[in-house]
């Protein structure tokens, strides 16, 4: 996207910051978990801005007390999925809250395909516009081969 | 062409360096603050706090003279290899897998508590809490539910101590469709690789676990201290029995702490003899006899002394003194 000049996708929070490491990842864990956030793991292979649910990688973690046993499961994760996007989510449960309170990518494709507007003309000149992820041009389980 | 105006920390590319000239220029980073180097004992104790735990448990635990000493010992090597890392004595992460054994009610539970707590004020463990948990919490239902289970479990008690009590019944060697034996290996996995996570403490009665060690050698060798809990002695019993009673603001009357010392005396010959915790309940059902003798004054005013008197007729009305030496259970009075 024009506003993106180095092709990177930039959701949640820290995606305009250099790529996270573990021991900043583990930081930003402890200030949830003492905050009392429960953290999961998710990921998708289209970062579609719209596309909000993505998949859950093992259930949500209560009852945590230290980072080591979520970066575990993020560890787990970048295995499995090593070209996937995957983001951290902190949960807040507090009773009138209630919903993610953090969330950001911290594995990405090493190539990320990006976005392309398209345009529909309808009745009257009137234009609509709709953005597409160039990921989904290719079936479910090829969209990160490169 | 259209080079960014801006640039990403970290990232070292020439549009970076265009784009932020004074980056090279800029003053270098502050050194970080030097630590006050410790080089005695206890200058480390001072920083941790370690020594005040120390002696918490050597007043409020009675007896257990072997336990305390190990603890002594495992808290000295952990202070010592603070001494030696500022002299850059590098040594590993030592081992600190602990297997507890003793007969019921011998504080094995009590002491991993205080263990979490010595450990977290060393630095060994990051956040000290304890995760006490059982089969039940570890091995699961049916197939592929094991290692989820597990590994929750395992992620629970990181940066703290996972306490495994009745750690024998993992393996049931009658049962080789068992699952206990897939969480004892992700048990292991995690105990060789992540030493520095988390500290993980079987218990479970001497011979059973021995048993269990024998059918499982890499978790035994796995475990660097083997503690062994005695049982008390009629003595400790009884400070126990104060001890106990203090915490819950009663006292023994006149004579009721001789009569306590003959009922422990008999109650030990009898089976089912659990330690401490048999103490708790025979103290527990005092109460009881105590609660109902004062209930039946419906008008009398009580001064707080009686109310917190255990009279010597309260323990004398256990059954323990009037029955022979027939068998009693745990829940007999």
């Amino acid at each position: 996207m024009m506003t993106n000049p180095v092709g990177r996708i930039t959701q949640g929070q820290f995606s305009f910051l250099a790529e996270l490491s573990d021991a900043e990842i583990s930081l930003q864990i402890e200030y949830g978990l003492r905050k009392g956030y429960a953290w999961s793991v998710e990921y998708t292979d289209d970062p579609h801005p719209r596309n909000t649910y993505w998949e859950m990688f093992g259930m949500p973690m209560f009852d945590l007390k230290d980072a080591a046993g979520v970066l575990q499961e993020l560890n787990h994760c970048r295995q499995t999925f090593p070209s996937h996007y995957i983001r951290l989510l902190a949960f807040d449960a507090t009773r009138g809250v209630e919903s993610i309170a953090m969330s950001f990518i911290v594995n990405r494709p090493a190539k990320e395909a990006g976005f392309g507007l398209n345009r529909q003309e309808g009745p009257g000149r009137t234009l609509r516009y709709t953005v597409h992820s160039y990921a989904t041009d290719r079936p479910e389980g090829e969209r990160q081969q490169d | 062409m259209n080079a960014p105006l801006y640039s990403f920390p970290g990232q070292s590319g020439a549009a970076a360096r265009g784009a932020e000239p004074t980056d090279s220029a800029a003053p270098a980073e502050p050194a970080a603050p030097v630590a006050p180097a410790l080089r005695t004992v206890s200058a480390v104790l001072a920083q941790s706090q370690a020594g005040l735990g120390l002696e918490d448990l050597e007043r409020d635990l009675v007896g257990l003279g072997p336990v305390k000493a190990r603890i002594r010992d495992i808290a000295a090597l952990l202070v010592i290899d603070k001494l030696r890392a500022n002299f850059a004595l590098q040594a590993q992460a030592p081992n600190l897998h602990m297997c507890f054994t003793g007969n019921p009610g011998t504080g094995k539970t009590t002491v991993a508590l205080r263990m979490a707590e010595i450990l977290h004020r060393l630095g060994y463990v990051r956040k000290g809490h304890l995760v006490a948990v059982t089969r039940d919490d570890l091995v699961g239902q049916y197939i592929g539910h094991t290692a989820p289970k597990t590994r929750e479990v395992l992620k629970r008690a990181m940066g703290g101590v996972l306490f495994i009590d009745e750690a024998y019944y993992l393996y049931r060697p009658e049962n080789e469709r068992d699952y206990g034996q897939e969480a004892i290996e992700i048990l292991l996995q995690v105990m060789e690789n992540q030493r520095q996570d988390l500290v993980v403490i079987l218990a479970g009665y001497k011979d059973r676990m021995d048993t269990f060690f024998r059918c499982n050698p890499g978790l035994s060798s796995r475990i660097a201290h083997h503690v062994d809990f005695p049982d008390y002695s009629n003595g400790e019993l009884l400070l126990i029995a104060d001890q106990m009673l203090a915490i819950q603001n009663y006292q023994f009357g006149p004579g009721a702490r001789a009569a306590f010392a003959q009922y422990l005396a008999r109650r030990i010959k009898q089976p089912h003899f659990a330690n401490a915790r048999s103490v708790r309940n025979a103290l527990d059902r005092c109460r009881l006899r105590q609660a109902s003798r004062l209930f039946v004054d419906p008008q009398r005013e009580f001064t707080a002394a009686e109310l917190s008197t255990i009279a010597e007729a309260d323990v004398r009305a256990s059954r323990v003194f009037h029955s022979g030496p027939e068998p009693s259970t745990e829940s007999s009075t």
